[in-house]
């Protein structure tokens, strides 16, 4: 009987960390909503983003998918040849783990592909719309 | 005294096997540079492209490139300066220039004393290594630039560089 409850509390331990302990990209979309004033973010717009074509940016990157592909689960590839890896979470479960780097490409692709940064609205859209994929 | 023939043949035999492949070996090292071993440069430098090795220009050029990085060939590619100014130390001191360094010389030979060329892929040494290779195949859709070493060279992320 003993043992029994200290199995079930266990469980209930784990149950409760999980659902509280939050990792670095919950934390990245906590901090796009509290900037955006945002309450949600949609995976819909974040689609939108990624696969709208602009034309602020530069004329060989039109949309995110210039480069990372139509297929969010494959890879993509830069106009210098070189390979990029699936930005889909299911495929590349350490994406957006460390938030500098994450801020990093949000700065330079946005410039690239849509002549200006992104707002917090936009970012958290398309990181929902990853971490989904 | 017996001269022992067969040992001694046997001995001379092996000798000149590995005379043989020293040379080869030697020989294919001058298309060696050795590939960049700092963690930062490599994310930095090789997240959009290969990380060219250092040695293939002179500390010169990489002071320039550094200094110019929000116009990189076309691009805005600025980092913090503390990164910018790590990144500038390694790719200087292992620069082509950088001395005990032979055969990236070689890669450097034609370039004008003061000169700071910004791509490898204009180097007169560079230049004659590829006058061979047809318009068609630079083309390819798996090249697509001339920057893209690896497509043709398997191994240069390793830093080797034969045909």
């Amino acid at each position: 009987m003993k043992n029994m409850l200290f199995v079930t509390s266990g469980i209930v331990a784990m149950i409760l960390s999980t659902a509280t302990l939050a990792g670095p990209r919950e934390d990245l979309l906590t901090q796009y909503a509290a900037a955006a004033k945002a309450t949600s973010f949609s995976a819909a717009r974040g689609q939108t983003l990624h696969t709208q074509s602009f034309s602020g940016g530069k004329p060989d990157t039109p949309s995110c998918t210039t480069c990372h592909g139509k297929d969010t689960r494959g890879a993509g590839r830069a106009l210098t040849g070189k390979t990029i890896e699936p930005v889909a979470v299911s495929v590349m479960p350490m994406r957006y783990t460390d938030p500098a780097k994450v801020e990093k490409w949000f700065k330079r692709n946005c410039t690239e592909v849509l002549g200006r940064e992104c707002t917090p609205q936009e970012k958290g859209d398309w990181l929902t719309f990853v971490i989904g994929q | 005294m017996r001269i022992p023939y067969r040992p001694l043949a046997i001995g001379l035999v092996t000798l000149a096997f590995s005379a043989l492949v020293l040379a080869r070996a030697l020989a294919g090292d001058r298309h060696y540079f050795a590939p960049v071993a700092n963690p930062v440069v490599k994310e930095e430098c090789g997240s959009c492209h290969l990380a060219f090795a250092p040695s293939m220009l002179p500390a010169r050029s990489w002071q320039r490139m550094m200094g110019e990085l929000d116009k990189h060939f076309g691009d805005n590619a600025s980092l913090d300066p503390a990164a910018a100014e790590k990144i500038t130390n390694y790719l200087v001191a292992n620069a082509g220039d950088a001395g005990g360094q032979r055969y990236s010389s070689k890669l450097l030979k034609g370039v004008a004393t003061g000169a700071a060329p910004q791509r490898i892929t204009e180097l007169p040494k560079w230049v004659s290594e590829h006058r061979k290779v047809p318009d068609w195949e630079w083309r390819h859709k798996e090249v697509r630039t001339k920057a893209n070493c690896v497509a043709c060279h398997t191994a240069a992320e390793q830093g080797y560089y034969e045909e």
